[in-house]
């Protein structure tokens, strides 16, 4: 076999690994969940880097994007197949939403996108401080926003994902939460690796150096500054989708500026401009999080104290902004470009 | 080529070209020369459409290009479908990438794969010293051969017209007259040149014509070795 289907066949196989495990029954509820919320942070962290790391804005509204995807991908599902007393009767029958289950997360990422318009347009006219002020306030307005909406249960919340899940598992019984999660954090990767990597995306980094020398060098920075901000967000949109479904249950007060911290944190924790760092991060956070819940309250002096450690001694986070192939170099032989 | 009249500039609320009008015809090396704060840099922003909030605001006037207003084309046509290329002040290279990536960086978003080789050979040939440090990163460069680079990498985006802000900033004299007669060779090969100096002595000297810039306003011009003899630019700019 040739060596570069390695990488798909090693993420089929990973794949395939899980989901037979989880139908086994050696994953149970709570590994499933834990998994799929790990996966959900990947793509948080990935999609964050591209801002902040690769392009080296300060974006830290990257909870509200979640949210609007989170919410939009809740209530297209719920309004297709559930029964609701705002939307009525279901518009498909329930044998529909495997099939459709891709389309009611890509409302979420392009909604998501449309708002990250909130914060790439501001970001023609400013720079640095103010423009993390601005996607601060974005963050801010979503959460208000949705707080307001009655129709989605203002802070009291929105539900009914959980039966679209069910639905699906009454159909097929297996854990469509991790087929979609794995889905969607091989498509991230995927498409911000072929992104930066890009000539196109080389843009981005050369924004990141000088945005000036970049614009006299033909690169058209306001395109490029909203290719990146709606790319980013939609992918948050797309972790919110996954984050509602795999919950079930989305209100205001889970899209908290905590929520944009723990991206933050997990971005450069990982390294500021390397996937796998973020990766790699997300994993290690969601861990941490996991194992420190006996102390409570405690958790948030202990992960802080964290981070004030590694930035003492790692200042660039644990990857720097290399990638996996960077100190593997090995590696690239998997994999082709172009 | 080039008409700018009746320029106008604003940062903020704050006017800092009060309409002023010159030309740069094909083939000519003109200068602006004044003293800090004179609005020479603002002037190249304003032709390269940097905008705010680094640039300036046009306020009123014109600038004209080859027969175009350049009022409504974004900064990076400026390069692609203007072909104007501007080598800034404080040079702006990438100082974290090669010599060679730099300039292979202006290229972004040129098509022209033929033109590209030839070009890199014209910016070799005109900078040997860049040949030495190909392979080594910029930042690294002493502050002439950075300025080379600046050049080298404003010749890469296949522009037939350059704007020069300050080539002679932080330069050794010696090292000075070789970027000056490496613009004059390019000058001879066709190119036209826009130049900016504080140093008003080496720009009149290798410049056609000149304008002198005083606090938003021109306040002198005409050819080079007239200007050169005016005894109130003597007295002002070359030290009596």
């Amino acid at each position: 076999m040739s060596v570069r289907f390695t990488i798909p066949t090693a993420l089929c196989a990973l794949l395939l690994g899980l989901m037979a495990t989880a139908q086994a029954g050696f994953l149970g509820q709570y590994e499933v969940t834990f998994l799929c919320t790990m996966g959900v942070y990947m793509i948080l962290a990935a999609s964050l880097n591209l801002v902040n790391g690769y392009m080296g804005e300060f974006s830290c509204g990257h909870a509200g994007f979640m949210a609007v995807g989170a919410y939009v991908s809740s209530i297209v599902g719920v309004f297709l197949f559930v029964p609701d007393q705002v939307f009525g009767q279901p518009w498909l029958p329930m044998s529909m939403a495997p099939l459709a289950f891709p389309i009611i997360l890509a409302t979420g990422f392009a909604s998501a996108a449309l708002v990250g318009l909130l914060v790439a347009i501001p970001s023609f006219k400013t720079r640095g401080d103010y423009l993390a002020i601005i996607t601060l306030a974005a963050g801010y307005i979503v959460k208000s926003a949705l707080e307001n909406i009655e129709a989605v249960g203002g802070p009291r919340g929105f539900m009914g994902m959980k039966k679209v899940v069910l639905g699906m598992e009454e159909m097929f019984p297996m854990s469509w939460m991790l087929l979609w999660v794995f889905g969607g954090v091989v498509f991230t990767v995927w498409v911000l690796r072929r992104f930066v990597y890009s000539t196109y995306g080389k843009g981005v980094t050369a924004i990141h150096q000088d945005e000036v020398a970049a614009e006299i060098m033909s690169v058209n920075t306001n395109k490029m500054k909203l290719v990146a901000f709606m790319l980013s967000s939609g992918l948050a949109g797309l972790a919110g989708g996954l984050y509602a479904y795999l919950i079930g249950f989305v209100n205001p007060a889970s899209f908290t500026i905590l929520r944009s911290t723990e991206c933050l944190v997990m971005v450069y924790l990982g390294g500021m401009g390397s996937l796998t760092g973020s990766i790699l991060a997300a994993g290690i956070f969601t861990i941490l999080l996991e194992f420190l819940k006996p102390l409570e309250q405690l958790k948030w002096v202990a992960i802080p104290m964290l981070l004030i450690v590694l930035m003492q001694f790692r200042s660039e986070g644990i990857m720097g902004n290399r990638e996996l192939s960077d100190v593997f170099p090995k590696l690239k032989r998997f994999y082709r470009f172009k | 080529m080039l008409s700018v009249t009746n320029l106008q500039v604003k940062y903020g609320n704050t006017e800092a070209l009060h309409g002023i009008s010159f030309t740069v015809n094909q083939g000519e090396i003109v200068t602006l020369i004044g003293a800090n704060g004179a609005g020479k840099t603002t002037t190249l922003l304003s032709i390269a459409r940097l905008g705010p909030p680094e640039g300036p605001k046009i306020a009123s006037g014109d600038i004209v290009y080859k027969g175009q207003s350049l009022l409504n084309v974004p900064p990076h046509e400026i390069v692609t479908k203007m072909r104007m290329a501007l080598a800034p002040e404080g040079r702006h290279i990438f100082g974290n990438l090669t010599v060679e990536e730099n300039l292979k960086l202006a290229t972004f978003a040129r098509q022209d794969t033929e033109q590209i080789a030839t070009d890199y050979q014209r910016v070799y040939d005109l900078f040997p010293r860049l040949v030495e440090r190909r392979k080594q990163r910029s930042e690294s460069l002493s502050g002439g051969e950075q300025q080379m680079l600046a050049v080298g990498r404003a010749l890469m985006t296949g522009s037939d017209f350059i704007m020069l802000d300050e080539p002679s900033m932080g330069l050794a004299p010696l090292l000075m007259y070789d970027m000056f007669r490496a613009l004059k060779e390019l000058n001879s090969q066709g190119m036209t040149l826009l130049l900016i100096e504080q140093n008003a002595r080496i720009a009149l000297q290798f410049a056609h014509r000149g304008y002198v810039l005083d606090t938003g306003a021109i306040v002198a011009s005409g050819d080079a070795k007239e200007l050169m003899n005016n005894p109130e630019v003597k007295k002002a700019y070359l030290g009596g």
